[in-house]
């Protein structure tokens, strides 16, 4: 499993209730469940990924977080994960606030736009920053909302969202000295935790 | 089709149920019904394909749609054009694997492919019971079923699976006998129908009722039915299982002599096929049949018992449930999925659902149309895993 997945595992208790935005294959729900005893549902629309978690026994529902979470009622899950996606939403800002509606905590991790070689590469090249984190071309990339972690928690500060905990971790997926102390220009995925 | 020899009849080839051979079962004990009156005995007539496993634990339940019945796989005969109505999806190494399945499939009471209905002798009155056969509802089907699992040894279904009307009775059986299955799959199917589906059904039966040769139901009696009127039946019912989509792809505006005759014979292609629908569909169905299925369709609203309540009669399943729909179907459109998709979330039921993007219409869940074949597939693996995991289990449990 990737190890953000392993943080994000990490963070939630036994017996919690999940909604896994864009859960992908299901793997992070499918492990929840076998290690936690977790019950819930992922959200995708790619129709690989739905028949993955279909196989795995993954409670999955096809549904664009771009139409929202109407139909999921207030603080209905302990826990809303949305791993890798909040930057290939149409409206980040108000998915997080439909997250932090649906769950009592959200969790939350993106590419940060801030670590220094994106800031090379955009600096020195002149070109838009490709990278394993960022592998896409400008024209064909689902990243339509990239930010960086100072972005993210200038947000959060300003929607009274409260961040109760923070990962970093660079290209290997491990946390360093150097992404704890500046996280903006060392961390390549922020993975945070908050509350409405 | 999918056989090497081009020669080869389409009952041998290797994906195929081949000949099969319906069954009857006679029931002696009296049903009640929803509607208050009791059937005192009736047949069930049902066609099964694969084996049941010693512990019977890889049973599957075919629920059939409006105008369905029993044949649902393989041929009657060799010499059979078409096979059964959902040979696309059951089969050795299909959807619903019968290699690993056993496969349950019956007509419902009160059709007119075997199972006792309108067309039936009434034993009271050694006549047909034409107008004077009970009203049918969804729930009572799923009662009758549940006797034949009785029958066939099965005390739990690995899944029951329908599509359309099919789909209702899959969940009316999740809310009615919720230890006897362990998967629902659902398949464009409607938590009760809008009052949009039940005008389309009212001139279906309007058109049939007015009918000169009706005779209040008794038409058997008469020695004829009511053609015209179940050929208009079926003509608006169809249009409802197509797309706008599908059939401006399938007929367009054609013309069938390639210019206006400027007269009210068949002109337009759509026309010609409708009619040709209409016609067949005539001659293979049974008018008070027809009417009945509608009413039940009409009344299936399992909330209704709920305080109207869905949340709370979908409180009652603990099956896992497959919910599917197609993008283009507007007589079951995708809302109506996603109510029951909501409806089971807001229960904390096991569910998962899938939005088929197909130009398709209604009629798209007796398709090959390959991602929804993928995902029903994918869903069917993981049932047929189950039941062998569980037989393992409890063939490993004494010794364990």
């Amino acid at each position: 499993m990737r190890d953000d997945l392993q943080l994000i595992s990490d963070w939630i208790p036994r017996n919690a209730t999940l909604l896994d935005l864009g859960c992908g294959d299901g793997t992070l729900l499918a492990h929840l469940k076998t290690h936690k005893k977790t019950a819930g549902y992922g959200l995708e629309i790619n129709q690989d990924n739905l028949a993955a978690c279909f196989e795995k026994g993954v409670n999955v529902l096809e549904q664009d977080l771009d139409g929202g979470l109407g139909n999921f009622q207030n603080h209905r899950f302990d826990y809303v994960i949305m791993t890798q996606a909040l930057q290939a939403v149409l409206r980040p800002d108000q998915i997080l606030n439909e997250m932090i509606r649906v769950g009592r905590e959200a969790i939350i991790t993106f590419p940060n736009f801030g670590h220094w070689k994106v800031r090379a590469y955009l600096g020195l090249k002149g070109r838009m920053p490709v990278s394993s984190a960022l592998p896409h071309e400008w024209y064909n990339t689902p990243n339509i909302h990239l930010c960086t972690v100072q972005d993210f928690e200038t947000h959060c500060r300003k929607q009274g969202i409260r961040i109760l905990e923070r990962q970093v971790i660079n290209r290997n997926h491990r946390t360093s000295v150097l992404s704890k102390w500046w996280p903006n220009l060392f961390g390549e995925i922020a993975i945070y935790r908050v509350k409405g | 089709m999918s056989s090497q020899n081009p020669d080869a009849l389409p009952h041998t080839a290797a994906d195929s149920v081949g000949l099969v051979e319906p069954q009857v079962h006679h029931f002696d004990t009296p049903l009640e019904l929803e509607c208050g009156r009791t059937l005192p005995t009736y047949d069930l007539i049902y066609e099964t394909y694969g084996t049941l496993n010693s512990e019977a634990s890889n049973a599957v339940l075919i629920c059939h749609a409006l105008s369905g019945h029993h044949h649902a796989a393989g041929y009657h005969r060799a010499d059979d054009k078409r096979p059964g109505w959902w040979d696309t999806c059951i089969g050795p190494g299909k959807v619903i694997d019968t290699n690993r399945f056993f496969v349950v499939s019956l007509n419902n009471l009160g059709g007119c492919h075997g199972s006792t209905g309108p067309a039936s002798i009434n034993p009271e009155s050694g006549q047909p019971w034409g107008p004077d056969f009970p009203m049918m509802t969804v729930k009572d089907w799923v009662n009758s079923q549940a006797r034949l699992a009785d029958v066939l040894g099965i005390q739990r279904w690995a899944a029951v699976i329908g599509g359309s009307m099919g789909g209702m009775q899959a969940l009316q059986w999740s809310i009615d006998y919720p230890e006897r299955l362990s998967h629902a799959v659902v398949i464009a199917a409607a938590p009760k129908l809008s009052a949009q589906n039940i005008a389309f059904n009212e001139v279906a039966r309007q058109s049939i009722l007015t009918d000169p040769n009706f005779y209040g139901g008794r038409y058997y009696l008469h020695d004829t039915y009511p053609r015209q009127g179940l050929i208009l039946a079926r003509m608006v019912g169809h249009i409802t299982y197509l797309s706008d989509d599908a059939m401006r792809m399938k007929f367009g505006r054609d013309l069938r002599a390639g210019r206006f005759h400027f007269g009210f014979d068949v002109e337009f292609q759509v026309e010609s096929y409708l009619r040709h629908q209409g016609e067949v569909f005539s001659r293979n169905f049974d008018a008070n049949t027809y009417l009945l299925m509608t009413k039940a369709l009409d009344y299936f609203d399992p909330a209704r018992e709920f305080d109207h309540s869905l949340e709370q009669a979908l409180g009652r399943p603990t099956c896992n449930f497959l919910v599917m729909s197609f993008t283009s179907d507007w007589r079951f459109a995708p809302e109506r999925s996603r109510e029951i998709v909501n409806g089971l979330v807001h229960a904390g039921r096991n569910v998962s659902y899938a939005e088929i993007d197909t130009p398709k219409g209604h009629d798209a869940f007796l398709l090959d149309i390959p991602e929804y074949i993928k995902l029903f597939g994918a869903y069917m693996h993981r049932v047929a895993n189950e039941t062998e995991n569980t037989s393992q289990d409890l063939e490993a449990g004494p010794h364990a």
